[in-house]
């Protein structure tokens, strides 16, 4: 299945990669993942976080633009070898990976997570092929020691 | 040494004079010949008759871009298109062109001018100018061309865009004069300066205009190149570069009057300004034939003083201009309205961005960056995407514009928002 991915447009300046980690740290929401892609003009911020509609909105209501998208998050072993094993599936299918970055790594396993070309067709590739890939409760709630 | 001392050395009796008499004429001309003007004349409740010279100007409906753009593309023309031998055009306030005819004797009068200037700032047959100007639709590579050639001058036709090339050939012709906007001209000498080719050129004068500028660019101009600079003024809705400039003495620019006649008004309550009092510059074209204009509204701000001057000429003259009484912004030499900008981004998307226009001069060369807040419609969350749309915009405003833009994505609600009239500009250049 697909889970929804918090994307955020940050101008290159002080600061305002804080403010979106203090806006989320005030309304107890957890940042599984993330990861920051940088221009020489303005960066953007990708995030796993607990509870996506909710961080949105609290973004939006201070003037962000942040959109949710789709992305999956493939579980793979640690050990060498299993990230070709599966760029080269995807790349046999006739995929293409967008961006892609790690989710927190829980026990023997971690997740990758992947936004393609076509996601419907990855999920069907992968799960012909044996991967499984995280539902969204567990991708949102990975290692989230806030308490229940 | 002045070109055409009768013309430019009248007494003010004379200027008088004949203005009045060219008035007069063309007052009957265009009645008959432009519907457009017969029509506000008519409102007016004038008839050629009453206008008999110079005093009864006041009289005249004034004229503006925007009469010339709801009159696109030949509304005002005087003559059969069969005598426009020549035409130009400039941008207009949202997108459409200005355009300006011209007959054979427009051409000539206008290379008179041109000739004027030239030999105002110490140019002859003898030199060599190198016309920097853009040639094409804008003004000014075609009319210091013309100028130059008339003088006798050899004229080397640059045109803008190689700079490299341009050195070459100041070094190897020995140039002896250039016609170029200042900015640029900065530009070509800190070129000069780093090739250190700066004491192999020979050149004793250069020509500005077709932007604002300053005292203390002249003399860093004359400075680093080691030659007299002087500064042209003109407009295409009149005839392009040469309805002004500057002689040796620097103290205001010379306005060819008995073609040319300016008049300073105060852009609010419309009327005339005393002697010396900064308003805004209103022409009426004397002798053109094509298409000429009443009161034309250049919006350019300065103030006028009648004295003779040190050089001799009698004419009128301007001082340098104290900006602009709308929010035109000359970028590079080009006009640029943020409205242009607006009209742009608009159709894009079905909702107006919020953009924010910066102005700026880096190494003496303009800059435009438009910051574009990026909405809900705008944003990906793939950097490509927004790449490409960094690249949309400036290619949209670059063919609007007609100059490279540099383009900046910024958050929502981060452009100022302001009651009223948004602040849409921020010039850093400091010009005035």
């Amino acid at each position: 299945m697909v889970i929804k991915q918090l994307s955020v447009f940050l101008e290159n300046k002080e600061g305002r990669l804080e403010s979106v980690t203090q806006a989320l740290c005030k309304e107890d929401i957890n940042i599984a993942s993330f990861s920051l892609a940088d221009t020489s003009e303005f960066g953007l911020l990708r995030m796993i976080v607990s509870d996506p509609e909710k961080a949105k909105k609290i973004l939006k209501d201070m003037g962000f633009s942040a959109k949710l998208t789709n992305v999956i998050a493939v579980k793979i072993a640690q050990k060498p070898g299993t990230l070709h094993e599966v760029l080269k599936l995807l790349f046999e299918a006739g995929l293409s990976v967008e961006y892609m970055y790690t989710l927190a790594t829980k026990g023997k396993n971690t997740s990758v997570i992947m936004k393609l070309s076509d996601l419907d067709q990855a999920l069907k590739v992968l799960d012909t092929a044996g991967y499984e890939v995280c539902t969204a409760k567990e991708a949102y709630e990975i290692n989230n020691c806030v308490d229940k | 040494m002045i070109w055409n001392e009768t013309k430019e050395c009248m007494s003010r009796d004379e200027i008088h004079n004949l203005q009045s008499a060219r008035l007069k004429k063309l007052v009957k001309r265009v009645y008959h010949n432009v519907e457009f003007y017969r029509k506000k004349m008519q409102e007016l409740n004038l008839e050629p008759g009453d206008i008999n010279g110079i005093e009864d100007l006041h009289k005249l409906p004034f004229t503006t871009k925007t009469d010339l753009r709801d009159n696109y593309p030949f509304g005002l023309f005087a003559v059969p298109e069969s005598q426009i031998v020549r035409l130009h055009a400039s941008s207009g306030t949202t997108g459409k062109a200005t355009v300006v005819g011209y007959t054979r004797k427009d051409i000539d009068i206008w290379q008179e001018c041109v000739a004027r200037v030239l030999a105002m700032a110490g140019i002859g047959s003898m030199d060599k100018i190198q016309v920097a100007y853009g040639y094409g639709l804008f003004t000014g590579g075609l009319g210091l061309h013309y100028g130059a050639e008339n003088l006798g001058a050899t004229v080397i036709p640059m045109s803008t865009g190689n700079t490299q090339k341009l050195i070459t050939m100041m070094e190897d012709f020995q140039a002896t004069a250039i016609a170029c906007t200042p900015s640029y001209l900065l530009h070509i000498a800190e070129t000069l300066e780093e090739s250190g080719k700066i004491n192999k050129i020979n050149l004793k004068a250069a020509i500005c205009g077709a932007e604002p500028w300053t005292e203390n660019m002249r003399k860093e101009i004359e400075t680093k190149l080691n030659l007299k600079a002087f500064d042209i003024y003109g407009l295409s809705e009149i005839i392009g570069p040469g309805v002004a400039a500057d002689c040796e003495y620097h103290n205001g620019l010379h306005v060819y009057e008995d073609h040319f006649l300016p008049e300073i008004i105060d852009p609010n309550t419309l009327q005339p300004c005393k002697e010396g009092e900064v308003g805004e510059l209103v022409i009426t074209t004397l002798t053109k034939e094509a298409m000429p204009l009443f009161r034309y509204r250049t919006k350019d701000l300065t103030s006028i003083s009648y004295e003779k001057c040190q050089c001799g000429r009698t004419i009128a003259r301007i001082s340098r201009f104290k900006g602009r009484s709308d929010d035109m912004l000359i970028i590079r030499g080009v006009n640029v309205f943020p409205s242009q900008v607006e009209a742009a981004l608009l159709e894009m998307g079905e909702t107006r961005p919020h953009y924010l226009l910066i102005v700026d001069r880096i190494n003496n060369l303009d800059i435009l960056e438009v910051q574009v807040e990026v909405e809900e419609h705008f944003f990906s969350d793939e950097i490509k995407e927004l790449e490409k749309l960094t690249k949309k915009i400036s290619r949209v405003l670059q063919d609007a514009l007609g100059l490279s833009v540099k383009v900046t994505l910024v958050e929502p609600k981060t452009i100022q928002r302001s009651q009223g009239k948004a602040t849409r500009v921020i010039d850093r250049r400091k010009l005035i």
